[in-house]
């Protein structure tokens, strides 16, 4: 059914800290490795080993440069996966119902029986959440790991995404974003996490942190003043070069 | 977003079938026996071709029923439900004109309504989108519409009502236009809204997730095609609406003339739908770098 639920019961999602992510993308083949070969079609590759390589990704990691108004450029790596957005506009625009919103979890899921491989609701996303798979022709997109985060065979530590769990800088963190007292609800609340474009009112679950302030130059060191360049001008033979030029 | 033949093609072809059938249900012209027959073959020619190539660019067209389903919230299936109803009631309606020699009025009407509510829900299929503003605006449906209300007057040769549908048509066209190109910006969505990083600093997209290219670039930051959009917009606005409206404003136009005026128009509304799509810019673009 593609009406999306009135409320559903949790919100499950990811907080990203833009802040701690070193861009090593270990998340992205964590990713792409556990959902390859579990939940429903494997993401496939075309030409992996060619000239044009191409494939299927439910998390994508972009880097960007941000130069603030005062001091130096800095990178900001930035993982992007499904939102699972409480009005999800994927969800609606599915004409077989094969996309759907689940009431007790809020996860965003495809029936990949029911995929007519349309590509309608990857229009829909703004995000760019989800991608067809061009071998298996079904839509592919963030499943939060829903095949480990219940998963009773797995060791309690490993029920949570698997892009959460190999991130080595802890940039990722998994929980009920519908519940004000839950951690990741907490964090955002004390580090200010926002919302991708706020306004298609597409009211994503998951959030961002911002990357954190960074020191000034000018607040470096006490011994800065004097390691400040001694020459001016140049001296010997380069003075004596550039008064000659000079005088050309 | 990717020009996909078979996608411009099905909007186009299947828009002037549809066209043509909202007319032939409401009498324009009152057709029965062998005229009929014909009249109704390059109607479902058109508009079940159209709608077959459509099935080309799904993944799994087999699967193809399923889309009946989700009426209540999808407009892809609503116009798959459409679609199927008017072919199905204009269907009686041209089995009793053609066999019996007798048009049941009523069932026109309905055929027709139902016809026209093809055309339009297709266009909301690209008018819902927000993630795309050039095709989020209100005149989307009223430039689709018309269209195939143009052409499918040309085709029934009515030749008052192709005028009226023409001009209105060619005006609607250059509107869409207009308002289009400045939708994007108009929309407020940036490189800083997309990663809400506005705060920190100047943003410029330093590295794509891959080296490679994929599936979100290939279908929705497609930019090949807008190198000779100017010169494609005239051409659609040429042979899609003004070269017909000439040609059917000539005194005593024959049928050669009417033919010369429907392929015209055809080859026109082909370049306007490489246009609709190839011009349109989803947002998804701004978070590699480009503007859409």
């Amino acid at each position: 059914m593609t009406s999306l639920p009135e409320t559903t019961q949790r919100k499950l999602g990811l907080v990203i800290d833009l802040d701690t992510c070193v861009g090593c993308h270990a998340c992205v083949i964590a990713c792409k490795s556990w959902n390859t070969e579990n939940y429903g079609a494997p993401l496939s590759d075309q030409d992996p080993y060619g000239a044009a390589p191409s494939g299927t990704f439910l998390n994508r990691v972009h880097s960007y440069e941000i130069t603030p108004p005062h001091g130096q450029a800095q990178l900001v790596h930035f993982p992007k996966s499904c939102l699972h957005c409480e009005d999800a506009p994927c969800v609606t625009v599915c004409p077989t119902g094969a996309s759907y919103k689940r009431s007790e979890d809020g996860i965003v899921l495809v029936n990949e029986a029911d995929c007519i491989g349309c590509g309608l609701c990857a229009w829909a996303c703004p995000y760019g959440a989800r991608e067809m798979d061009q071998t298996a022709g079904v839509m592919k997109k963030c499943t939060l790991c829903v095949d480990r985060i219940y998963n009773e065979n797995l060791p309690p530590e490993d029920r949570e995404p698997a892009c959460v769990r190999t991130c080595p800088a802890g940039a990722r963190h998994f929980g009920d974003l519908g519940d004000p007292d839950s951690d990741v609800s907490q964090l955002v609340a004390a580090r200010g996490g926002f919302d991708l474009m706020p306004d298609l009112g597409t009211k994503p679950v998951n959030k961002y942190l911002p990357p954190r302030p960074k020191d000034q130059w000018d607040e470096t060191d006490i011994l800065a003043p004097f390691l400040e360049p001694v020459a001016d001008s140049p001296q010997g033979f380069l003075g004596w070069l550039d008064r000659a030029l000079e005088r050309l | 977003m990717h020009p996909a033949p078979s996608v411009i093609i099905f909007t186009t072809l299947s828009g002037l079938g549809f066209g043509l059938l909202v007319f032939l249900g409401l009498g324009f012209p009152p057709v029965t026996g062998w005229v009929a027959f014909v009249f109704f073959l390059i109607a479902y020619a058109l508009s079940v071709g159209g709608l077959l190539a459509s099935t080309f660019h799904l993944g799994h067209p087999e699967r193809a029923l399923k889309a009946f389903r989700q009426w209540r919230t999808s407009w892809l299936s609503r116009e798959a439900i459409a679609a199927v109803a008017a072919l199905l009631v204009m269907g009686l309606y041209a089995l009793f004109a053609v066999f019996f020699g007798t048009r049941i009025a009523a069932l026109g009407w309905i055929g027709a309504a139902l016809s026209l509510a093809t055309v339009i829900t297709t266009a909301m299929i690209y008018t819902q989108i927000k993630a795309v503003p050039r095709w989020h605006q209100a005149l989307t449906p009223l430039h689709l519409t018309t269209a195939s209300l143009a052409g499918g007057a040309l085709l029934a040769g009515q030749i008052t009502l192709a005028q009226i549908f023409l001009f209105l048509g060619g005006i609607i066209q250059i509107a869409h236009w207009l308002r289009g190109d400045g939708r994007f910006a108009q929309a407020g969505q940036s490189i800083a809204s997309a990663t809400g990083l506005s705060e920190a600093g100047r943003i410029r997209a330093f590295e794509a997730p891959h080296t490679g290219t994929n599936y979100l670039l290939r279908e929705m930051v497609h930019v090949v095609g807008r190198k000779h959009a100017q010169r494609l917009r005239i051409i659609a606005l040429g042979l899609g609406f003004v070269l017909p409206l000439t040609l059917i404003l000539i005194p005593g136009a024959s049928h050669g003339l009417g033919g010369l005026a429907v392929l015209s128009h055809i080859l026109g509304m082909l370049a306007s739908r490489w246009l609709f799509f190839a011009q349109a810019e989803h947002v998804v673009g701004l978070y590699y770098g480009a503007r859409g």
